[in-house]
């Protein structure tokens, strides 16, 4: 770990441990954040799966019958058949605030009267088929992609949080703890250093005394 | 008022165009990257499906775009049934949330 050199002063040590509580406050907010959007996230990539492999499963019979279709007429019939869409769909998109993310949230109207865009005459009831099983599957496939969307962002997000949770806790704090601990240590060190200094010197003083009181004797002795 | 487009092959797509999805059929790789950066770019659209075998391919221009709120590119099977590259995204989402595989870990 990286040693932090600091000024062995009070000062110094305040400002640390200022720091410190800071840190460590943040730290459990960015952890409560983690869980809770670990949470929210959880719930969703499970819903999505399932909903995918709904999606999947009938998007494959839908192929299967437009095969089929594709099969029985000429390409150029199949697009003019198509290209006209009597079942208009309608997205509008809307945003949500989930902690501090901004997720989209899609909501899908189909419009118009419900049946086949094309004649019946030119086009096989497979096609027909497809389609409405695509119709069928259109709400579901929004919701999929709104599911997803929102996985990745949180994803995002939760990673992130991760990071900064863990740069705390492994560093930052640490760090701190260890600034003030040598601090501390530097400072009672000084204190002995002082101690020490003081009570040489009184002893040096009180002999110095003993001394001159000594000789004071002898002079009045020899008078 | 947003679209929903699909990219992907003819065959898979042509369907879709029936439900008043904008669809592109491409060809290549290049020609979906270059449809998939216009409608992007444009902002006409909020959900653009990719059929998975296409999305296999342009992954990097798919990831430009993840990690903003709009517009959401999502794969789904093509006409020769599911890859499981959809699911695999879903996995890896959860990779990068969660730091280990805890939904679908062991399952396959």
């Amino acid at each position: 770990m990286a040693e932090i050199s600091v000024n062995p002063t009070r000062m110094e040590m305040k400002k640390l441990q200022v720091r410190y509580t800071t840190a460590r406050r943040g730290h459990k907010l960015l952890k409560d954040k983690r869980d809770e959007l670990m949470r929210q996230f959880l719930d969703i990539v499970r819903e999505d799966k399932e909903l995918r492999e709904k999606v999947e499963e009938r998007l494959a019979l839908s192929y299967g019958s437009f095969s089929v279709a594709a099969a029985v007429s000429s390409p150029e019939m199949l697009r003019e058949a198509l290209i006209m869409p009597k079942k208009e769909g309608e997205l509008n998109v809307s945003y949500k605030n989930l902690m501090s993310v901004t997720v989209p949230e899609f909501d899908y109207r189909t419009t118009g009267e419900g049946g086949m865009n094309y004649g019946m005459a030119f086009t096989s009831g497979e096609l027909d088929a497809s389609v409405r099983e695509l119709g069928e599957i259109m709400s579901d496939l929004v919701r999929m992609a709104q599911l997803e969307k929102t996985a990745q962002l949180l994803a995002e997000e939760i990673e992130k949080t991760r990071r900064r949770v863990n740069a705390l806790e492994y560093i930052m704090m640490p760090r701190y703890l260890e600034g003030i601990k040598k601090i501390k240590m530097k400072l009672e060190e000084n204190e002995r250093g002082n101690l020490t200094r003081l009570m040489k010197v009184k002893d040096m003083m009180v002999k110095k005394t003993l001394e001159a009181k000594h000789e004071d004797i002898f002079t009045e002795d020899e008078n | 008022m947003y679209k929903i487009g699909i990219i992907g092959d003819r065959d898979s797509v042509l369907g879709f165009m029936a439900l008043g999805f904008t669809v592109f059929d491409v060809e290549s790789a290049d020609e979906a990257r270059a449809c998939l950066r216009d409608a992007a770019r444009g902002g006409d659209f909020a959900v653009i499906f990719v059929t998975e075998k296409i999305a296999m391919q342009i992954e990097d221009e798919i990831d430009k775009y993840k990690d903003m709120p709009m517009p959401a590119i999502v794969s789904v099977p093509g006409r020769d049934g599911t890859t499981g590259y959809g699911m695999e995204n879903i996995r890896t989402a959860a990779l990068r949330a969660v730091g280990a595989d805890i939904l679908f870990g062991g399952k396959d």
